[in-house]
């Protein structure tokens, strides 16, 4: 990552800097959306009749689809770091084109969701709870699609070989990232969809 | 042991003008880079500033200089009351965010922790050039604001709702939205920092430098860091409902709708007291590192500083909501925040007595630095006491948003941002330049700046005992504020004397950067690492990978067998 010659005994020891960095990331974007989780459970109690009639047309089928399909590639990416310890090229290459792919399909059906949901009408503009589904799912899909350039780039990287021997540790922080994802749509699951 | 150097040394291929000092990764590079901008970013807010207290002298009158700022910014000189409101915004947002986040934080962090802890350069050099260029963005984004239709943000810069979700209040549509952004890229600059910062510290200290071997600005700074990284996701999130409203139609913060403007404010909040901290950390942390070195002794209560930065960084996300006592939330939170409040003055005043105790018996020399740091002491005191009337919900009904308000926070934020800045300007310049700054229009610019700094907001806080409320565009339209007039009259006057005593600092630092005497290595025998780098460093830092032996604070001890009362960290103690 950087141009700086880390010899062993030079720091003290502690953390790889690559993981540190991602860790203080992470912990930075879990204020973000404990934020918006604060506040969409500060509505919710605030007003109680409204917002459950509102809650109740949302697709909890897709939602249950997507969570697992979401929990799968978390999984993959745990095969693939598994993979990389083990210096498998083939197997690394193979689910980090999985976890991409699931990726791929959570988008997929988010994108069905969506529409249907706009078809029926139920549109941003309908209410708080649905501004809330559409902000807070739209800010996950969001991250969604950046964990999915990462995991491709990673693809790639496998693919030509050039993930070898100095960058590897990059599937783990990516799976980091990926993780976190999931969990946090581990949270939005109940709030959005089983809330009425 | 010099493996790292050696690397650096075959790592100094020329580089090109671009990549030396536009698109450079080096962390003191991009040290000045922020400096620079910080300091012009000043001379906006300044400005700024000087038409608000034009209009609150003299309401209504021409302010001189501006006749050629054409309609409807100005109308022939005078500020009109639309735009009133955006300077009073602008000014806040740019002095807290655009001057005393990139000159403590991104100036003197940049500049000083991988040399403080002995690293050759950040953790991620490319991150931190990124950061830079994003609030450069941030700050053009922030500046073209004022040109747009409708002029700049004015729903003051806390941006509360509805002033800043709906035209209809303000007229300004594309003005709010441009803030916003400004905003967003500058916490996504200060995000990058914050893992630079906080990751260089943790992973890549030198050999033998424990944690607690730490110099006090460093601590500062990671502090610093960890707080803003902490608490500015919530405004984020707050920031982009906020635009949705504006954007997209939704309401958010619009009660008719389902919504509640006093969810922006609890966001808002919950990351606005903790950013005070940001900039006032790295202010104390300058004064810290000054003290000892001019009184030749150790800090007092080293570790009792630390916890206690600690302790008021955590306390710093339990106190938000004193700033909205009178706002209409429920009344059964008054009390708890009051109490939590009027504790964080614990720590705070375990730091400043530790400085004190520092003071006690010490061999004084007064330096530059070292007055600006006793005066950042001074003042922020005063700053921190009329701060516990605020604290306790009984007053601050009576004081909420008044200029007793405007006057507590400019004094502590002046004393850490000004005071705390210069006090880090004076004793790093060598150090960053190589050159040293010239010590009398250094002690003219201190006492100028202390002096009308004072007759500038003392007299606020007698406006705003007297009910005067803040953000008023012509305060004397009310009968019962008519006899304050003259205390704004002084006060601006004394604001454009203040002004005008940057002038011996101004040509002291320009003149100093090309003429200054050159500077050695130590110029004031401190016992930090960077002190132990060539004045100034170069791409690298150290010629050796240091290593550390024992605290950054050893001077005077009693067991100096040497001639000099100092022990640089990276020497061994003598025994
Ligand atoms: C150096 C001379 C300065 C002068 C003469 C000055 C003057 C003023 C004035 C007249 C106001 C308007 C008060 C009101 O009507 O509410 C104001 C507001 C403010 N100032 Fe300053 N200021 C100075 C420096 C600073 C600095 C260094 C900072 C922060 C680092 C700062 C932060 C603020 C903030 C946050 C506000 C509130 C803005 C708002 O109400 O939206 N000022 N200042
Ligand atoms: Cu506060």
């Amino acid at each position: 990552m950087s141009s700086i010659a880390v010899t062993e005994n030079y720091y003290e020891k502690t953390m790889p800097i690559g993981k540190m960095g991602i860790w203080w990331f992470l912990a930075s974007e879990i204020m973000v959306f404990g934020g918006l989780i604060g506040s969409y459970i500060l509505y919710r109690l605030a007003s109680a009749g409204a917002w459950a009639e509102m809650a109740h047309h949302v697709s909890t089928a897709i939602g249950a689809i997507n969570t697992l399909v979401l929990l799968t590639s978390s999984l993959t990416m745990v095969l693939a770091h598994a993979a990389i310890e083990d210096e498998n090229r083939r197997r690394a290459k193979l689910y980090l084109g999985l976890t991409v792919l699931g990726g791929l399909l959570f988008l997929g059906f988010k994108a069905i969701e969506y529409t249907t949901e706009i078809s029926n009408g139920f549109t941003p503009l309908s209410g708080t709870f649905w501004a809330f589904y559409y902000t807070m799912t739209g800010l996950h899909g969001l991250h969604v699609l950046g964990g999915m350039i990462a995991n491709f780039a990673l693809f790639v990287m496998a693919s030509r070989g050039t993930l070898w021997p100095n960058t590897h540790q990059r599937v783990e922080y990516c799976g980091l990232y990926w993780h976190f994802v999931d969990v946090v749509w581990i949270f939005l699951f109940p709030l959005l969809y089983l809330s009425y | 042991m010099s493996s790292a150097a050696t690397a650096h040394a075959t790592h100094e291929e020329k580089l090109s003008f671009w990549r030396k000092y536009i698109f450079s990764v080096d962390h003191k590079v991009i040290g000045k880079q922020y400096l620079f901008l910080g300091m012009f970013m000043a001379l906006v807010g300044g400005l700024l500033a000087y038409l608000m207290r034009w209009e609150l002298a003299w309401p209504e009158s021409p302010v001189p200089g501006t006749g050629w700022i054409p309609e409807p910014t100005m109308f022939q000189g005078v500020v009109p009351p639309e735009f009133y409101n955006a300077i009073v915004t602008m000014h806040g947002t740019i002095m807290v965010f655009f001057v005393a986040m990139p000159i403590l934080l991104g100036a003197f962090g940049n500049f000083l922790i991988p040399l403080m802890v002995g690293a050759p350069d950040m953790a991620f050099p490319r991150l931190n050039m990124m950061s830079f260029w994003t609030i450069f963005t941030a700050s053009v984004v922030m500046i073209a604001s004022f040109f747009v239709p409708g002029g700049a943000a004015s729903a003051g810069w806390t941006g509360y709702p509805p002033l800043s979700a709906n035209p209809v209040y303000t007229g300004v549509n594309w003005g709010i939205t441009l803030w916003i952004l400004g905003l967003a890229l500058e916490f996504a600059s200060f995000l990058m920092g914050g893992i630079n910062f906080l990751t260089t510290t943790v992973s890549m200290r030198a050999r033998g430098l424990k944690m607690m071997r730490l110099p006090l600005m460093v601590w500062m700074q990671i502090t610093a860091a960890v707080i803003f990284m902490l608490s500015v996701g919530p405004l984020i999130a707050g920031a982009v409902l906020l635009l949705l409203d504006r954007t997209a139609g939704t309401s958010f913060y619009t009660v008719a709708q389902g919504g509640d403007p006093l969810l922006w404010q609890h966001l808002f909040w919950f990351f606005g007291h903790p950013e005070v901290y940001v900039i006032l950390l790295p202010g104390l942390g300058a004064v810290l590192e000054v003290l000892p070195v001019f009184s030749r002794k150790p800090i007092f209560g080293y570790k009792a500083i630390v916890y206690s930065t600690i302790v008021a960084g955590v306390l710093s996300f339990i106190v938000w909501a004193h700033h909205m006592f009178v706002s209409g939330m429920n009344f059964k939170l008054v009390m708890p925040f009051s109490i939590t409040t009027i504790l964080i003055s614990v720590p705070f005043t375990i730091i400043l007595l530790a400085m004190m105790a520092t003071l006690w018996k010490g061999a004084i020399r007064f330096t530059t630095p070292m007055l600006f740091a006793v005066g950042t002491l001074a003042m922020f005191i005063i700053g921190g006491l009329t701060g516990i009337f605020l604290g306790s919900a009984t007053a601050d009904i009576y004081l909420h948003d008044t200029y007793f308000v405007v006057a507590h926070f400019h004094y502590t934020l002046i004393s850490a941002v000004f005071l705390g800045g210069f006090t880090a300007m004076y004793f790093w310049f060598p150090k960053m330049f190589g050159r040293m700054m010239n010590e009398t229009w250094g002690k003219v610019h201190f006492w100028l700046t202390l002096v009308f700094f004072n007759l500038v907001f003392m007299p606020l806080f007698k406006a705003g005992l007297g009910g005067e409320m803040r953000r008023l565009y012509d305060p004397f339209q009310y009968d019962f504020l008519k006899p304050h007039q003259p205390l704004h009259k002084f006060a601006t006057i004394a604001a454009i004397l203040l002004f005008a005593s940057q002038i011996p600092f101004l040509i002291n630092f320009f003149w100093s950067l090309f003429k200054g005497k050159i500077a050695d290595r130590n110029p004031w025998q401190a016992n930090t690492l960077e002190w132990t780098a060539p004045s100034p460093p170069p791409h690298g830092n150290f010629e050796i990978a240091p290593s550390v032996y024992h605290g950054p604070y050893v001077y005077s001890a009693p067991n100096m067998n040497m001639k000099e009362d100092w022990q640089p960290q990276d020497q061994p103690l003598a025994s």
